[in-house]
């Protein structure tokens, strides 16, 4: 059950542009002007495969994918523009540090690596999400961090600097989500819609500031971040603060609060089995 | 008060003149029916009719009756209707089942008989001529290039042909059944007779153990919306990757394992702590449109290279159309599952009344992406209650490239159908993770049983081919002239283009 080993091919009908790579110093530049996907993500395997470990593509521009599936704990891959739909799916390992916006799908079903976006970010991030870092400087869209979880070592942390919308952290299973709501575009809005955690029965939700019983799933109980609380979390926002460029000592001057689970089974009594 | 209005649903008959008091249904029963004073003494309220006991019993000694007399009759009021009354008025619960949809339904398969040759056409001996099984599974191309060999004849030109098709050796493979449903006895068992079958199992949605890595050429890689287990490593492993949308037996809905059967073994493949419960949410969260699906699609082609990826759905009204979105969101195969398929666990309700019949789901999807002009860009696997062989060359007849059968390959392991899967005691050692059921089956065995099913319905389908006179079985695919209804009313008989007998 041999596979055929896919090459892009040109596409009719479409302009085809093919990467242009160059090194300079330790550091392998990737031109994706006009770039298709397909051909971008190509290049960008195959200079890894070949031992590149510091990567830097230009002019990104909405595509796909980049980083998807991609291993190699000591790669670090700088992307400049705005980045399209599924960056870092199923990734195991990188760093990639977006210098603009990403759209969805960031870190979906994600293993392991550190992904910074030095912006905002779409919807449904981390998505299944099981290890690594995902920090996103600013504001995010639906259904952040739905059914993040973790096992063994691999706990996901996410960290939003702006302000949520509906379904932030539904069906959580394990790891941390954090909001800041502080790089937000949208002052006006709360600082997350509705439906906060519904059906969550894992991980941990901090949140800088304060939300309504109402916004939130029924299976979440909220309260104060302790001491504790804040010795697990401090570490986390010291490590975001760092990468985004952000004042530790500020983003700590608003007190946090914390939303856990009633329970690790929400649904183990819904059922009669006959 | 009564502890429940629930009677015993069958009587455990011992002739004790007969009993060795051996004790081994004691032994035997995952229930608990037995307790053992001086003999077997059977509670028949924990009775399933598994037929573990009646099985293994040394004097043959034990007997499962029905309790007929139970319940008052009523035709309306059928005896599982007031039984479920009875349970959700002392639970307020859901009621919760499993193996496939056990309703007097119409089965389509049984009004639809084969064509054979006579006399104008020869019928071919399939014992002692060439008879093709081989199938290929993925998008074939729209057209190929050929160019002259160089004596006189003719080859495909270069890169042409089919690419990341899956090789099969026969048109039957196993459903996806996950490790946490089924014991890991059980997976192996499939595995291994996959890869001697030529043929492919189905993780289903509980990632893959280690041990199977052997045979990971024969093995799809399924990504369901709880997406456990599922890292590159698993991605790149498979033979195929499939996206499972819905399953016949619960369309719409997500599943849950209970934290019972989340132990150390299964929380590792999975990649989730023990004993929480593994939810599957009911969409996938990041496909809320066909183009999301496409997204999902090439998002997993990326990360594995190239692989075939194929859409499982449920067979439900509009299938036709969803099975051409899919086809266009590029998957290489759709999976269609009928409305009695089987399932480890599902609400009753689900089970019972949602989706439509295989027959028709294949015939239409068959003849939609034919009309499209998009049929050879995927293959069409159809499951949910394939029987015998005859329901086998019946499906590829209608439309159907490959079927694929879970309840048939665990009745070869020693499933007796008593629906009781969700309970995690099941005594014939398969879908159960306690460790004194598990070792029941020997992987070795199992297997031995699987292939065995497998070469004689495939021997069977063999001489159904001879008969039609056709020696390759993708002569047969989607070649409803050789169909004939009995006794299937003229709107079915037009919805599956086939002609009723006499015509």
């Amino acid at each position: 059950m041999a596979q055929t080993k896919y090459k892009t091919e040109p596409i009719e009908g479409y302009l085809h542009v093919a990467p242009e790579v160059r090194v300079e110093g330790d550091i392998t530049v990737i031109n994706s002007n006009a770039v298709y996907y397909k051909e971008l993500n190509e290049v960008i395997r195959e200079v890894v495969a070949g031992g590149a470990k510091h990567l830097r593509i230009e002019n990104v521009n909405g595509q796909r994918y980049i980083g998807t599936g991609l291993a190699g704990k000591d790669v670090k891959i700088e992307v400049h523009g705005t980045a399209g739909n599924d960056m870092t799916m199923f990734m195991d390992g990188p760093t990639i540090e977006v210098f603009g916006n990403a759209q969805d799908g960031v870190g979906n079903t994600m293993n392991a690596g550190r992904v910074i976006v030095h912006g905002d970010a779409g919807d449904v991030l981390g998505y299944g999400m099981r290890g690594g870092r995902v920090y996103i400087k600013g504001d995010v869209g639906y259904r952040v961090g739905i059914h993040m979880k973790a096992y063994e070592s691999l706990v996901p942390i996410m960290v939003v600097g702006g302000k949520a919308r509906d379904f932030f952290g539904e069906y959580m299973a394990g790891g941390m989500l954090v909001l800041l709501g502080m790089n937000t575009q949208f002052a006006e809005q709360p600082l997350v819609g509705s439906f906060l955690g519904s059906g969550m029965h894992g991980g941990t939700i901090y949140i800088r500031g304060t939300v309504e019983s109402w916004q939130c799933g029924k299976e979440v109980g909220i309260a104060e971040a302790n001491e504790a609380d804040m010795a697990e979390l401090t570490p986390v926002l010291a490590d975001y603060c760092e990468a985004q460029g952000m004042d530790l000592e500020e983003v700590l001057a608003e007190p946090f609060i914390k939303l856990t689970p009633f329970s690790h089974r929400p649904y183990g009594k819904l059922y009669a089995p006959m | 008060m009564p502890t429940s209005f629930i009677q015993p649903e069958f009587k455990v008959k011992i002739d004790y003149d007969k009993c060795h008091k051996c004790g081994r249904c004691v032994q035997q029963c995952g229930w608990g029916v037995y307790s053992f004073n001086e003999r077997p003494i059977p509670d028949d309220s924990k009775c399933r009719a598994c037929h573990r006991c009646v099985t293994y019993c040394p004097a043959h000694c034990i007997t499962i009756e029905k309790n007929t007399l139970a319940y008052r009759e009523n035709d309306n009021w059928s005896p599982d209707a007031r039984k479920a009354v009875w349970r959700q008025a002392e639970t307020g619960g859901v009621l919760l089942t499993s193996m496939g949809n056990p309703k007097p339904y119409q089965r389509i398969f049984d009004h639809l008989v084969l064509d054979a040759c006579q006399v104008t056409n020869p019928s071919i001996d399939p014992l002692r001529e060439p008879m093709e099984l081989r199938t290929f599974l993925g998008s074939k191309p729209d057209s190929v290039q050929v160019e002259s060999d160089g004596n006189g004849g003719f080859k495909l030109a270069e890169g042409e042909g089919m690419h990341n098709n899956v090789k099969l050796d026969t048109p039957i493979i196993f459903s996806p059944m996950s490790y946490g449903s089924v014991s890991l006895n059980v997976h192996k068992s499939l595995a291994m007779a996959a890869t001697r079958l030529g043929t492919l199992m189905n993780t289903g949605e509980g990632g893959l153990h280690a041990d199977l890595y052997p045979y990971q050429d024969n093995v799809i890689v399924q990504v369901a919306s709880g997406r456990f287990g599922v890292n590159p490593d698993y991605l790149n492993r498979g033979a195929a990757i499939e996206i499972k949308i819905g399953q016949g037996a619960k369309p719409g809905i997500g599943g849950h394992l209970p934290g019972e059967k989340i132990n150390k073994e299964v929380s590792g493949t999975r990649m989730i702590p023990q004993g929480t419960d593994a939810i599957s949410p009911a969409p996938h969260h990041d496909i809320y449109s066909i183009e999301d699906l496409r997204q999902l699609i090439y998002a997993l082609k990326e990360a594995s290279g190239y692989k075939p990826v194929g859409v499982k759905i449920a067979a439900v009204h509009n299938v036709a159309a969803i099975a051409s979105g899919i086809v266009r969101a590029g998957a290489d195969y759709v999976y269609l599952d009928g409305f009695k398929g089987g399932t480890g666990a599902a609400p009753q309700v689900i089970r019972d009344h949602i989706g439509i019949p295989i027959e028709i789901a294949i015939a239409v999807v068959d003849q939609r992406l034919r009309d499209e002009g998009i049929r050879n860009n995927a293959s069409i696997i159809a499951a949910g209650s394939i029987r015998s062989s005859a329901d086998v060359a019946k499906a590829i007849a209608l439309g159907a490239d490959v079927v694929a059968i879970g309840s048939a390959s665990l009745m070869a392991l020693g499933c007796h159908l008593c629906q009781s899967c969700h309970t995690g005691s099941c005594s014939w050692g398969i879908t159960t993770q306690k460790p004194e059921l598990t070792r029941r089956i020997d992987p070795e065995w199992g297997a031995e049983q699987l292939v065995n099913l497998v070469h004689a319905w495939s021997h069977e389908v063999q001489e159904i081919l001879g008969a039609l006179g056709v020696n390759a079985v993708e002569s047969l695919r989607g070649s409803r002239e050789r169909l004939r209804s009995i006794g299937l009313d003229e709107q079915t008989c037009k919805i599956l283009g086939v002609k009723p007998a006499g015509m």
